[in-house]
């Protein structure tokens, strides 16, 4: 039998899923705040780049990010199929690529500050 | 095979809008384009506070205005269908059995929304958005 990769996709689809369902809506209420003029203390340049300095916030950014991007590329791969686009090996790769490549991205730049 | 196979027209492309449980089903689905947006947009603020202050200021200043506040309210709207839709279906997912009995699943679905209110407000507290 070939080995499918289908639990690893699966698993980082649902850890992915349920920290969007508890942390994206207040995290996306603070970029809101931000973009009506008065961001939120911790998007200050100051506040944000001592919390994306020490450790944990490293954790939480990279944590956040991937588990976004990864959710996000597994449940739009099956949605194309449902909007009628059957190329699925095509699609695939290319939302797991995006989303491998936003991950490395982000531990990247967070090694970098 | 019979000779005269029936043959169900579906569209490949718009068969959600013959029933509204599917078009629910899709528009649960769709949640993940803007997660996803959402998490680029991460991505990009992160981009550019690891290239200095003048950067980010730069990002923060480019974030103002009618669109992005358009937009942001899109994904929240979408951020907050996901977090309800992926709540409301925890019972099925991960049903809690005491004895012989199930938990019923209104217990296991506001523990789910408690936590998330909470939550919520811890982070906009911690952020200092209040």
């Amino acid at each position: 039998m070939t080995k499918s990769n289908k639990p690893i996709v699966w698993s980082l689809f649902a850890a992915g899923g349920t920290l969007a369902a508890f942390l994206a809506p207040v995290l996306v209420l603070l970029f809101l705040l931000a973009a009506l003029g008065r961001p939120p203390l911790l998007l200050h340049y100051s506040q944000l780049h001592a919390f994306a300095a020490h450790w944990f916030g490293k954790l939480f950014l990279l944590v956040v990010i991937a588990l976004f991007l990864w959710h996000a590329a597994h449940r739009l791969r099956v949605t194309l199929h449902d909007f009628g686009l059957r190329q699925d090996t095509a699609v695939a790769a290319v939302v797991y690529v995006v989303a491998a490549a936003g991950t490395l991205l982000s531990m990247l730049y967070l090694l970098r500050i | 095979m019979s000779r005269k196979p029936f043959v169900r027209e579906v569209s490949k492309t718009g068969w959600y809008f013959k029933q509204p449980r599917y078009l629910r089903y899709m528009s649960r689905e769709v949640t993940c384009i803007f997660i996803g947006a959402f998490a680029l947009l991460l991505l990009c603020a992160l981009g550019r506070l690891s290239e200095g202050q003048a950067s980010y200021e730069s990002f923060l200043a480019a974030l103002q205005g009618p669109w992005s506040i358009f937009g942001l309210l899109v994904v929240l709207l979408f951020a907050v269908h996901n977090a309800t839709s992926w709540f409301n279906v925890t019972p099925k997912a991960m049903p809690v059995q005491i004895g012989e009995d199930f938990l019923p699943g209104k217990y296991i679905v506001a523990a789910h929304y408690a936590v998330w209110i909470v939550v919520s407000l811890a982070v906009l507290l911690l952020a200092g958005a209040f």
